[in-house]
């Protein structure tokens, strides 16, 4: 292959197959690339491959069948300790019996430094994490977010180009984990390291992400920047793991200057952006956020079709309004709208127009 | 009302101090826990706290002689054991008057073979004079000094008097002189003659061998323990069973077992000798010797080396060798600095159990030991049920026990006896 294409690329999956057993495949067909710096997120349910992929770029597994390449090499047949990448492991992996100040001295230990480099080393990383004063204390000392945090001091002290975290702050309480999370995306930019992140949680991965690849049974779903995937789910999956969304089942009747009229189960016709449907008579799931439904009448586009809805609970979040409605049969039909003074307050039993932007109604795969 | 501005201590509501308030509503549950515990204390107390410490009572105690020979020993004290004579008349009457009232009591032979264990012959000089004092009438049938000479040589010598003397106290620490090679000399203790020292041998013996069984528990359990840990649970169990296999056979049969094994005409030699690796005239002495002991015991201690380090092993998390890997540690330095300091108190367990169990270990140096391979123990058991010095057992049981709390205590002191974790 040309290095033209692939120069930028820093760490690349081509065609990866991972099988534990013989018999079914746990990664089907990975390709993935990332250029150097970014800060990429593999997000999916649990036994989806994700974790997976992250062990065979860390070298603990070895993939069945394809290539992994780190800066243009391949790195298939070099062992664990040798590939330089840094890592954090879901439950810290803290050596007990080290205090922190040795956890953090061990891999420039292995790496033969000096011992003035490498207590200057330390206590910069200690520093870079705010733990200086910790550096004689146990592990067993320290609260999670603090073991957290020498995790990550201890994954980056030997200045490794690419750092690979793997579910990191499952184990934190909320407030800890959306602090961490700005914490890390903020260090992880501030030195320009690239930063391969699982995780099975989706605000996670859309805070902190450049792109997010989702993954589901083996298989990328969708690789993009976390708006896009919110706003441009390529197919059912995403749109489903994704956020919040509402979906109803129809048959396409035609497709016309891209945009498809879908008609729902119930008979009602609807204008939707075509993604991954091309004849008329497939089946297909539309899929709507519900912060993008309107009721209000005078916003809606000239022409647009609209649908009947009655209005089943009304809840104030606060912020928010969420509304839940029943839509072409569907019960669990959601909208959510900005609590603002001219916004009307739904009441239970009333019967409303609901309607939507074309490109906002996406026709995925059934 | 406050209780922050009050002085003192602090009161219940009801005006009682809250400690003693407190003591009172635990003492139901405290009297209750002891109820339930109260059979096993009483069973412990009766069947293992008792016998032992009249075991150690044992090692010091000499009242029969004092009580059986009152007046002699009264008339001893005034003679002076090194003058190199015998002592005078008065000493032989009260002998006699002693001597008559303890044969009418079938006692002078017991007098006989406790200093017998002192001085050899004294056994045989008590039982004589034993069967002629009984007919003597000491008022009129004196003097006696020349008729107990006649009825054995033995009393003319002044060491068996000065043995009677020395041992004519209720305590005694010669039982445990006697445990240490030593002796009651003219001159206080003395050690015994070079080639009348046996015991401080068998201990240093007893030591030796038990670290070189401890040491080679510990190389062959921990592969198999970190085997065992690493393993699928349902995997994992079935080896276990191989493991704790031993523990359902009898300790008898699996000693004879190696017996068969270990001769030389056994399985081992036949197969080196059919092999070419040993010449048939040459076999290897496996067995009524140290290694014989020591192949022997590692294998059936070996289980309680393996169980402490697999349940060590098991709650050592395997992503820390991961993580030590992903810092660059090659496989064996992960292991070095990060598995191993984590398996120490599985290590610690097992070598305690081990050795303290090998020090004290009977039926297998008995059976494969011959005489260069038996302990301390061996010998232990044979003044209990052979030579019947039990006081002279009791001293060296108090030895064994002592060290081994020595030893305990070291351990402690070096490594943490919160280091040790069996489970």
């Amino acid at each position: 292959m040309a290095d033209g294409a692939n120069s930028a690329a820093f760490v690349e999956f081509e065609r990866v197959q991972k099988s534990y057993d013989g018999e079914n495949l746990v990664v089907k067909d990975l390709n993935l690339s990332m250029p150097k710096g970014e800060f990429l997120t593999m997000l999916g349910p649990s036994g989806s491959g994700k974790t997976t992929c992250l062990m065979m770029l860390a070298g603990f597994e070895t993939a069945t069948h394809g290539d992994i390449r780190l800066g243009g090499t391949s790195i298939n047949n070099i062992p664990p300790h040798k590939r330089g990448i840094g890592m954090v492991f879901q439950n810290y992996a803290l050596f007990p019996h080290m205090t922190i100040a040795e956890n953090l001295s061990f891999p420039l230990e292995v790496r033969k430094m000096g011992k003035s480099t490498r207590e200057e080393k330390v206590q910069r990383a200690l520093d870079m994490v705010e733990m200086g004063a910790f550096g004689g204390r146990r592990p067993s000392q320290l609260s999670g977010g603090q073991q957290q945090r020498i995790a990550l001091a201890r994954a980056l002290v030997f200045e490794p180009e690419l750092v690979l975290m793997d579910e990191p702050l499952g184990a934190l309480d909320k407030q800890l984990r959306e602090k961490m999370q700005f914490e890390i995306t903020h260090l992880a930019h501030r030195l320009g390291i690239t930063v391969v992140y699982v995780t099975h949680d989706q605000t996670e991965a859309l805070t902190m992400s450049d792109r997010v690849a989702v993954f589901d049974d083996g298989r990328i779903q969708q690789l993009a920047p976390p708006d896009k995937l919110y706003e441009e789910p390529q197919n059912s999956f995403v749109a489903q793991f994704i956020g919040e969304n509402n979906t109803l089942e129809g048959t396409v009747k035609e497709i016309k200057d891209g945009i498809a009229l879908v008609q729902l189960d119930d008979g009602e016709l609807i204008d939707c952006k075509p993604v991954n449907v091309s004849q008329p008579g497939e089946r297909t799931r539309v899929s709507i956020r519900p912060e993008r439904v309107e009721y209000n009448k005078g916003r809606l586009q000239e022409g647009a079709h609209t649908l009947k809805a009655e209005v089943l609970e009304f809840i104030y979040m606060g912020d928010i309004f969420r509304t839940r409605l029943r839509v072409a049969g569907n019960d669990e039909f959601i909208i959510k709208t900005r609590n603002a003074p001219d916004v009307e307050r739904l009441v239970p039993g009333q019967q409303i127009e609901i309607g939507w932007l074309p490109e906002d109604c996406r026709a995925l795969d059934a | 009302m406050s209780d922050t501005t009050q002085t003192g201590p602090v009161l219940a509501a009801d005006g009682t101090p809250l400690k003693r308030s407190l003591a009172r509503a635990l003492r139901m549950q405290k009297i209750r826990a002891l109820m339930l515990i109260a059979p096993l204390l009483l069973f412990v107390l009766l069947t293992f706290i008792l016998p032992i410490a009249d075991m150690l009572f044992r090692s010091v105690e000499n009242s029969i002689v004092p009580d059986n020979l009152p007046r002699t020993v009264v008339a001893l004290q005034d003679w002076d054991a090194n003058s190199g004579e015998i002592p005078d008349e008065a000493v032989f009457t009260a002998l006699a008057a002693d001597l008559k009232i303890a044969a009418e009591a079938k006692i002078h032979t017991r007098i006989g073979s406790r200093l017998n264990y002192e001085k050899p012959g004294i056994s045989s000089l008590f039982r004589k004079a034993g069967r002629r004092v009984k007919k003597w009438d000491i008022e009129a049938d004196g003097p006696f000094t020349e008729q107990f000479i006649k009825i054995g040589k033995g009393w003319g010598d002044p060491e068996v008097w000065r043995t009677i003397k020395t041992y004519s106290g209720t305590y005694t620490n010669g039982y445990f002189l006697n445990a240490a090679d030593m002796q009651k000399g003219p001159d206080g203790a003395e050690w015994r003659p070079e080639n009348e020292q046996i015991y401080f041998t068998l201990f240093k013996r007893t030591m030796f061998m038990s670290l070189v069984i401890t040491v080679s528990c510990i190389v062959l359990a921990y592969p198999v323990a970190w085997i065992l840990a690493n393993l699928p649970a349902r995997t994992a169990n079935l080896l276990m069973i191989l493991v704790l296999l031993p523990f359902w056979t009898s300790l008898l049969v699996r000693t004879s077992a190696w017996k068969v094994m270990l001769q030389q005409q056994g399985v081992i030699n036949e197969v080196l000798v059919w092999l070419g690796l040993v010449a048939d005239d040459s076999r290897l002495q496996l067995i009524n010797n140290q290694t014989g002991t020591i192949i022997a015991m590692t294998h059936i201690l070996l289980p309680f080396m393996i169980l402490p380090m697999y349940s060590v092993m098991q709650t050592i998390n395997p992503t820390y060798l991961r993580a030590a890997k992903s810092l660059g540690a090659t496989n064996w330095t992960a292991f070095w600095w990060v598995y191993i300091p984590q398996s120490v108190p599985g290590i610690g367990a097992g070598s305690i159990l081990v050795f303290i169990l090998s020090i004290g270990y009977y039926i297998t140096p008995e059976l494969v030991g011959g005489t260069k391979g038996v302990f301390i123990s061996n010998r232990i058991a044979f003044h209990i049920s052979t030579s019947l010095n039990w006081g002279l057992a009791a001293a060296l049981g108090t030895i064994l026990l002592a060290v081994v709390l020595l030893l305990y205590w070291a351990y402690d002191k070096i490594v943490g006896i919160d280091n040790v974790k069996l489970g």
